[in-house]
């Protein structure tokens, strides 16, 4: 599903250049749950966005579904998240302005889909995480917890064929940890494939193979029960 | 609707509901007041001169004058015209008038034969009271004593600019008399006549051609002047209301008498000058709200600038799970014309509801010109279009300047 053959990416920074990814050969299958893991400065994060298509490696190559997604366009990169991919953020990045249901609803609108049925899937989705009574909310109105649902919902509500997670709950305490992970799960074993960066230990264990990175190299691609 | 409007719609209508009320407020305030300054400025500068151009028609030419040809004293045939005049179905009122130069003298009774005499030149006007005041109205600008009535005999009414206490100017060019008030003998000289006339009225006037004169009742200036034919100088026409003074002027020219008198309109008789004028405070007004249109875009410009780069990170999000960035691009477009279409409708309210009103019920007391607001709703619209058009530029390049950054590093908050 996603391969990514020698992926390079350097920072620059006037005359300094920082290698973050030492040329990264990886692969996804449909419906897998990876965990990337790292310590600081690993390159996890980079990783995730190079794959993500959030930014652009400095050389390499990202094949996904058969389609070499770094040759596109910033347009076509743009048309491509928005109908394959969800997004879950360390910090929500939900939109302030818009209440719970219109950050869920606004990818669909985005594709296309009426007003009402856009709402009625955001709604739908939203009372299957427990956030059926939250819809009319903004997002200051909403507890951290309640955030990074609302959060996942938008990034699934339009059914993408991969879910990409950067340390979703870095900012969460462990109750709300755990409900988290607990959607991830879920999403998991309904056939989503998910890739989500973590550095803790616990949640990375849930996921069905972790993929450990250091000095932008991959160290170790560890398959969970094997 | 394609759907990047429909989206900038979308998130545009929501970040203006839901924006902080003082910072809109004052955004709109900033709005109403461009748009005060692109009607007002230009209306009332326009408006100084308008208020004397409605003056002169109000109060002297009325819509429609008839005077005589350049080489003439008077008009030929006149009785026949007047009467022409009256038959016209869109004619309310006549005021012949009679019009000679003449001289005035005030202290002939005191001064001796070494003092100089006081005088002062200016136009004599035979008037029948009740025809001038069916057409101008002049009665109600007397603010002494009162205006000529049928009957009369040997009294005056005198212009303002013919007496020192209300013009204290001595200049070479303009003399004025001096001591004389209601009751005052004075002498009138036209041609070889002189007559000692009385004076019964003052009358205050910011039309030149009224301050300037000296009235009298027609009858008897008629035999000073040894005018028995009934031909008289000028002519001026009130019309019924929504009749077109231009449309009389041709029908007038049509029937002829323009071989015997000059015939136009309050618009034909207006100076050159006084048209160049109105241009001239026309595109000074232009110049003063182009300056205010150019310090509303500036506002805008740095408004949604600043809005955007506090939100470029939630720009960086929407751009990440695929929103077009044309349509943020939009939603900042979307946001920029509220803020100048309220901020219009507003200044519109205020110009049309309650500043054109007031400045008619109390005009400016300029010197020369009770000064109105001229805002023609047309002119308005173009300038509504203008602010409009130049706040959508504002809003539109620095939305753009902030959505072309990198997606990633908007939502990192990385330069």
């Amino acid at each position: 599903m996603i391969t990514t053959k020698g992926l390079v990416k350097t920072f620059k920074n006037g005359d300094v250049e920082t290698q973050v990814l030492k040329g990264i050969d990886f692969e996804v299958g449909e419906g897998e749950f990876i965990a990337i893991m790292g310590r600081s400065g690993a390159g996890k994060s980079t990783f995730l966005y190079q794959i993500s298509l959030l930014d652009d490696p400095t050389a390499g190559e990202i094949v996904i579904d058969g389609m070499e997604v770094h040759m596109m366009t910033p347009d076509e990169k743009m048309r491509f998240r928005l109908s394959r991919f969800g997004f879950v953020f360390q910090d929500y990045a939900l939109l302030p302005e818009l209440t719970a249901l219109e950050n869920v609803a606004l990818p669909l609108l985005m594709q296309g889909k009426a007003r009402g049925e856009a709402y009625a899937i955001s709604t739908a989705a939203l009372e299957r995480a427990g956030l059926g009574g939250r819809t009319g909310n903004l997002p200051s109105q909403l507890s951290g917890g309640e955030q990074q649902r609302v959060s996942i919902v938008r990034a699934v509500a339009h059914k993408p064929k991969i879910l990409f997670a950067d340390e979703p709950t870095a900012n969460l305490d462990n109750e709300s940890s755990a409900k988290i992970m607990a959607i991830f799960n879920d999403l998991h074993k309904q056939g989503q494939t998910i890739i989500m960066v973590t550095h803790e230990e616990q949640y990375a264990k849930l996921a069905e193979k972790i993929v450990r990175l250091d000095d932008g190299k991959i160290v170790s691609q560890q398959r969970q029960g094997a | 609707m394609p759907i990047n409007v429909r989206i900038g719609l979308y998130l545009a209508l929501r970040q203006v509901r839901r924006a902080s009320f003082w910072t809109t407020g004052l955004i709109i305030f900033v709005m109403v007041l461009t748009f005060l300054n692109l009607v007002v400025v230009s209306g009332i500068l326009v408006g100084l001169i308008q208020g004397s151009i409605d003056q002169v028609r109000t109060k002297y030419t009325s819509d429609v004058i008839v005077s005589a040809l350049n080489d003439k004293k008077f008009i030929e045939n006149s009785p026949n015209i007047i009467a022409l005049i009256k038959s016209l179905p869109e004619v309310e009122a006549v005021t012949p008038r009679y019009r000679e130069s003449g001289v005035l003298e005030a202290n002939y009774k005191t001064r001796k034969d070494t003092d100089k005499a006081n005088t002062a030149p200016g136009q004599i006007a035979g008037v029948d009271p009740l025809a001038e005041e069916a057409v101008t109205g002049i009665q109600k600008d007397i603010v002494e004593g009162s205006f000529l009535a049928p009957g009369d005999y040997d009294q005056v009414v005198l212009g303002h600019y013919l007496l020192k206490q209300y013009v204290p100017i001595e200049t070479p060019a303009f003399s004025t008399l001096s001591n004389v008030g209601i009751g005052s003998k004075i002498r009138l000289k036209v041609g070889d006549v002189t007559r000692e006339v009385t004076v019964k009225g003052i009358l205050k006037s910011k039309v030149d051609e009224i301050a300037l004169r000296t009235f009298m009742l027609d009858t008897q200036f008629r035999s000073m002047i040894g005018r028995s034919d009934g031909n008289v100088t000028e002519i001026a026409i009130k019309l019924k209301k929504g009749a077109d003074p231009a449309a009389v002027r041709d029908a007038l020219k049509l029937s002829g008498v323009d071989k015997n008198a000059k015939v136009q309109t309050y618009e034909d008789a207006q100076p050159k000058f006084l048209k160049d004028i109105v241009a001239t405070f026309g595109m000074l007004g232009n110049a003063f709200s182009s300056i205010g249109l150019v310090v509303a875009s500036i506002t805008i410009f740095i408004v949604i600038f600043i809005n955007a780069i506090t939100r470029r990170k939630y720009i960086g999000i929407l751009k990440g799970i695929g929103i077009h960035g044309r349509a943020i691009e939009f939603s900042y477009v979307f946001q920029s014309i509220f803020y100048a279409l309220f901020g219009s409708a507003i200044g519109l309210a205020l110009v049309y509801g309650f500043l054109v009103p007031s400045f008619a019920a109390h005009p400016i007391d300029f010197p020369f010109s009770d000064g109105i607001l001229v805002a023609p709703l047309g002119q308005t619209f173009i300038r509504v279009g203008l602010l409009v058009g130049a706040t959508l530029i504002a809003g539109y390049i620095p939305a753009w300047m902030i959505i072309r950054k990198n997606t990633l590093d908007s939502i990192l908050g990385r330069n």
